[in-house]
């Protein structure tokens, strides 16, 4: 991209003036917006004529100095200006796929949070090697996948973002030199990665086993409680074990959902270190032969200990009762091959097999049951058994980590806030403190979002178009009116903390102290 | 970019330095003590040694540390690699503690620091060499450190200065029950010391849930401080071996010793590199996308779940398609049978998704896509036994790995008898094999009753000697092997001597 860097010292002046002052930051893209206005004045007008208009822009992109600041905002849409404007969101939500190329160029001009994106991977206003040398690995309409792309500035990626419109693009590791130069290097081990959040995956596809309401790619609420439950145990031990302040989940936009431990501390660590971090989470073992997939030691670590605790209710409610995992025979079984003792055993299959149907949660309590009642051999003890039902109830509820993702610093991740091709679905980020009301099938689509904005009318009541109200709207920008707002808010205050941070050391240090006397 | 000329004296330097008498200046001469039987090798050696002393030295830990890697190819437990070991350090490489009385004291610790210095030279100049060394360095070092005596060990520990912090008695009274979960069933953990480290120190403790953890420090019991003395003499022996790298070119003029280092470095092949894909395609045999099924008959264990797991689902996760589609191109299956391979087997998938899912795998296996550097080696080579046995576990729903580890007793005795193995002596065998942890003696077993004829054939008519049928640690080999006692009279085996 040779025009990116004839073009990068003026945006590195534009960039560093911008983003001095964040806290002017929403006035000055505004500022910014004015001049743009015109060339986005027909986000109404037909498709045929505004893909002519973003054409043209792109053939001049790198000459068009106002192509840098981009409207973020529509010329305004008065509804008693433009009758048609309500018919435009409608034809976007039904006839249009999430994918298409037009809905996401729309979704990338007006709502992807770019600022902020350069902001968490900067960790500072003025752009440093931290988002220089980071790489991007973008995957274009027609499957083809482009790694090791970088930008200086948060512009440029919004540029080449807008220029090339890839369905998805993911995060890596910041390198030792800019990834673009890393064939000029005389020797290859120079081009290292330096460092990288911490991430972690969960995917409902490996819940597969035990989960009954869906499979595959489909998810419900009934199942999202496993992600539920995992986030609070992956969350709890990061925070209080290891220490970490910063860490955002995020919604994988179908069936899952990334952790991005952002600490400096966690950002910097080798692959050994991150492989430790994974091991010590990494409770459920074994491929579909291996049998019983859960292995620990006793006593219970204190990580364990308080998974169990965090996870019982769970099981109780969002498994036994909601999942029924033992309905038929055949998964009964399992269960029944996870328990210690075959007298036992043969008791509870003869109970069971008189009265099919028998719910999970009478099963689950039928084990004691018998277990007081004698049946269970002379050789069964009591601790046995509650830790072989200890290990039942973590298979069924603890985290199932895509492992791989957490152990390399070279792994690539979805960026947050991408919009998932097939669901359209916007990777937005999930407040842990509200866990339990997130509702993934409730997560804002690009098509929604889109006549979201078109059908805005000025925040408050709608019909009056008085003076103080049209001063108001147009600070306004094109997130705010959406349903997208509460998640961007979140993220730029995940980000203005971690700047904070970042920027004051003698600050954190005595912040560290403070949260330490607490525990 | 300017480089500094090596030969430069470090300008903080300079001015120790008589300047008149500088191009003189040599690495002083300074008296060696070895106070410790142990060493971090922090200082390098002065004395003067003759070329003979030189090579010898390295030679005998080469020796030392070539065997403790196969020690680690071959899966052994720690106690078994400490008894194997012990004749071996006694003749090549003694180390005495200081309550015994040997006079040789110094002399052995003298040979021990040098002959250290010695390999840093000869294995700095790659980054693979160097992970080797500090890998198998670790292992001498923690080998040595777990049979020191406790207190030759602590008076070690002190002198190199770790700092932790102790445990306040009153912390210990807020944790007890996490610190008590933590140190085993051992119950009179009250005397115990505790440290208080940053955790990224003991990664490994951490790792396998043996530390109990809080805001970010690991709570470390006295007797675990080895694991942490052992990170730490990685940890520096790595940094060292950075800066000998960038200080070897001054070496290039010395042309007594270079010879020799390289000649060192050269010696210290992997066992494991041993496999050589030239050797393994077996001539004559029909080697094709629609042959497989019939090939499937000779593959060992894992290949064969995968191959089954890949008929009954028509499908295989991520890692399992790499393992079998790196052994099947070991086999001989060319990039373009293995892709219709591939595209009949995932039947249930369309064309379309295998294009875009899948082929680029395969493809990338085989070398021909990917970056420079995949294209140029031919892709990957096909994963060794203690590739599998070690690295990427099977998960959820995966098949790959090695059965005779990764599976419970009663899904690997199931597998066995769908493959046709039943008989009692061979499982009981199996299972003795799978529970001392000797997976590889369990695959060489089966092997062995499955081609117990032809191998008594092969042995009676001196095909092949029994060399040639030591143990099989490469599922290639097994293949190749295999295809070869099958077809005794088919194929010339005298044109395909195998390397072992």
């Amino acid at each position: 991209m040779p025009h990116s860097v004839s073009n990068s010292p003026p945006n590195d002046m534009e960039q560093i003036m911008g983003d001095a002052s964040p806290q002017n930051g929403d006035s000055q893209t505004t500022d910014n917006d004015i001049p743009m206005a015109e060339a986005e004045e027909t986000p109404t007008a037909t498709d045929g004529d505004e893909k002519k208009d973003v054409k043209l822009e792109d053939l001049f992109a790198d000459v068009d100095s106002d192509d840098e600041f981009p409207s973020s905002k529509p010329a305004e849409t008065k509804p008693s200006s433009s009758p048609e404007a309500p018919s435009s969101p409608m034809d976007i939500e039904t006839d249009v796929k999430a994918s298409d190329p037009e809905i996401m160029r729309m979704f990338y001009q007006r709502l992807f949070p770019w600022r902020h994106l350069f902001q968490w991977l900067n960790h500072s206003p003025t752009p440093t090697n931290d988002f220089g040398h980071r790489e991007f690995a973008l995957t274009l309409q027609g499957d083809i996948y482009l790694r090791y792309m970088s930008y200086p500035t948060s512009d440029l990626l919004r540029k080449d973002i807008l220029s090339k419109m890839p369905s998805r693009f993911e995060i890596g590791p910041v390198y030792t030199t800019n990834p673009r130069d890393r064939k000029t290097l005389r020797n290859l081990s120079a081009f290292k990665p330096l460092s990288k959040e911490l991430c972690f995956d969960i995917d409902l596809t490996d819940y597969d086993d035990i989960r009954t309401c869906c499979d595959k790619a489909n998810i419900c609420n009934k199942c999202w409680q496993f992600m539920t439950m995992a986030i609070k145990v992956i969350d709890a031990a990061l925070r209080d074990d290891f220490g970490f302040k910063h860490i955002m989940w995020v919604y994988s936009g179908r069936r899952g959902a990334h952790a991005w431990v952002c600490d400096k501390k966690a950002r910097v660590m080798d692959d050994q270190k991150r492989r430790a971090v994974a091991g010590y989470l990494e409770v459920i073992r074994g491929g579909a032969q291996s049998g019983k997939k859960v292995n620990v030691r006793r006593p219970l670590h204190p990580h364990l200990s308080r998974s169990l605790d965090i996870l019982a209710p769970h099981f109780q409610t969002d498994v036994l009762e909601s999942q029924d995992p033992w309905s038929t025979p055949a998964r009964a079984e399992h269960l029944l091959s996870l328990l210690p003792d075959k007298t036992l055993n043969d008791s509870l299959r003869k109970k069971w097999d008189s009265s099919p149907g028998r719910a999970s949660a009478s099963k689950w309590a039928d084990i004691d049951a018998v277990a007081k009642s004698g049946a269970g051999g002379k050789s069964l003890d009591t601790r046995t058994l509650l830790e072989a039902k200890q290990d039942v109830v973590l298979e069924y509820t603890y985290p199932r980590l895509d492992i791989e993702v957490s152990k390399k610093l070279n792994h690539l991740l979805k960026s947050p806030f991408v919009v998932h091709p097939g669901t359209g679905r916007v990777c937005v980020p999930i407040n842990t403190k509200r866990l339990e009301e997130f509702d993934p099938l409730a997560v804002p689509t690009v098509q929604g979002l889109l006549a979201e904005i078109d059908g805005w009318e000025g925040g408050g009541g709608g019909g009056g178009a008085g003076a103080e109200e049209e001063g108001k709207g147009e600070n306004v920008q094109d997130w705010e009116k959406t349903s997208l707002k509460p998640y961007i808010e979140a993220f730029r205050g995940f980000v203005l903390a971690l700047m904070k941070d970042e920027r004051d050391p003698k600050v954190k240090r005595e912040r560290d102290e403070d949260e330490g006397m607490e525990f | 970019m300017l480089r500094q000329d090596y030969n430069r004296i470090d300008p903080k330097r300079r001015n120790v330095l008589d300047y008149r008498k500088k191009q003189f200046a040599d690495p002083a001469y300074k008296e060696t003590e070895y106070p410790h039987r142990l060493n971090f090798y922090a200082t390098p050696p002065t004395a003067d040694i003759t070329l003979e002393q030189f090579e010898q030295w390295a030679i005998d830990r080469l020796r030392i540390l070539a065997e403790l890697e196969a020690c680690s190819f071959r899966n052994k437990s720690p106690a078994e690699t400490a008894s194997h070991m012990k004749p071996l350090l006694e003749k090549y490489l003694p180390l005495d503690s200081n309550t015994s009385s040997s006079s040789k004291l110094f002399a052995e610790r003298q040979k021990d620091h040098y002959s250290h210095f010695i390999l840093r030279l000869a294995f700095a100049s790659t980054e693979d060499l160097r992970r080797r060394f500090s890998r198998v360095e670790t292992m001498l070092f923690r080998l040595r450190l777990n049979e020191d005596t406790l207190r030759e060990r602590n008076a070690f520990v002190q002198s190199i200065n770790l700092d932790c912090e102790p445990v306040t008695e009153e912390e210990r009274n807020e944790y007890r029950d996490e610190l008590a979960a933590t140190a085993g069933f051992r119950k009179n953990n009250e005397d115990e010391l505790w440290f208080k480290v940053d955790w990224e120190r003991v990664p490994d403790l951490v790792e396998g849930r043996r530390v109990f953890l809080k805001a970010g420090k690991a709570y470390v019991p006295s007797r675990e401080q080895a694991s942490m003395v052992v990170a730490e003499f990685t940890q520096r022996l790595e940094r060292a071996l950075e800066l000998t790298a960038r200080a070897l070119p001054r070496l290039d003029e010395d042309d007594r010793l270079t010879p020799i280092l390289d000649h060192l470095s050269k010696n210290f092949t992997t066992p494991d590199a041993s496999y050589n894909s030239s050797t393994s395609s077996v001539p004559g045999a029909d080697i094709s996308a629609r042959n497989v099924d019939a090939l499937s008959s000779h593959f060992p264990l894992c290949m064969q779940h995968l191959h089954r797991s890949l008929r009954r689902d028509s499908h295989l996760k991520h890692f399992g398609r790499l393992q079998y589609t790196l052994f099947l191109k070991g086999i001989g299956l060319n990039l373009e049978e293995s892709l219709v391979f591939w595209r009949t087997s995932f039947n249930k998938v369309s064309d379309d998704t295998f294009n875009k899912e899948y082929k680029y795998n395969v493809r990338h296996s085989y070398g021909d896509v990917g970056g420079d550097s995949n294209r140029r080696g031919g892709g990957y080579s096909p994963f060794s036994c203690q590739k599998i046995l070690t690295e990427h576990p099977p998960g959820p729903g995966e098949a790959h790995g090695c059965p005779y580890r990764h599976f419970n007793l009663e899904n690997l005795n199931t597998l066995l008898q769908g493959v046709g193995i039943s008989d009692r002596a061979v499982l009981q065998g199996v299972k003795q094999d799978k529970d001392s942890q000797k997976f590889h003696m369990a695959c060489n077993r089966v092997f062995e009753y499955v081609h117990k004829k032809e191998i008594q054939k092969a042995k009676e008519e001196g095909i092949m000697t029994s060399a040639q049928l030591e143990t099989i640690v490469h599922p290639n080999e097994y293949f190749k092997r295999s295809y070869l006692l099958k077809n005794l009279g088919k194929v010339k085996t005298e044109d395909v001597k195998m390397e072992g």
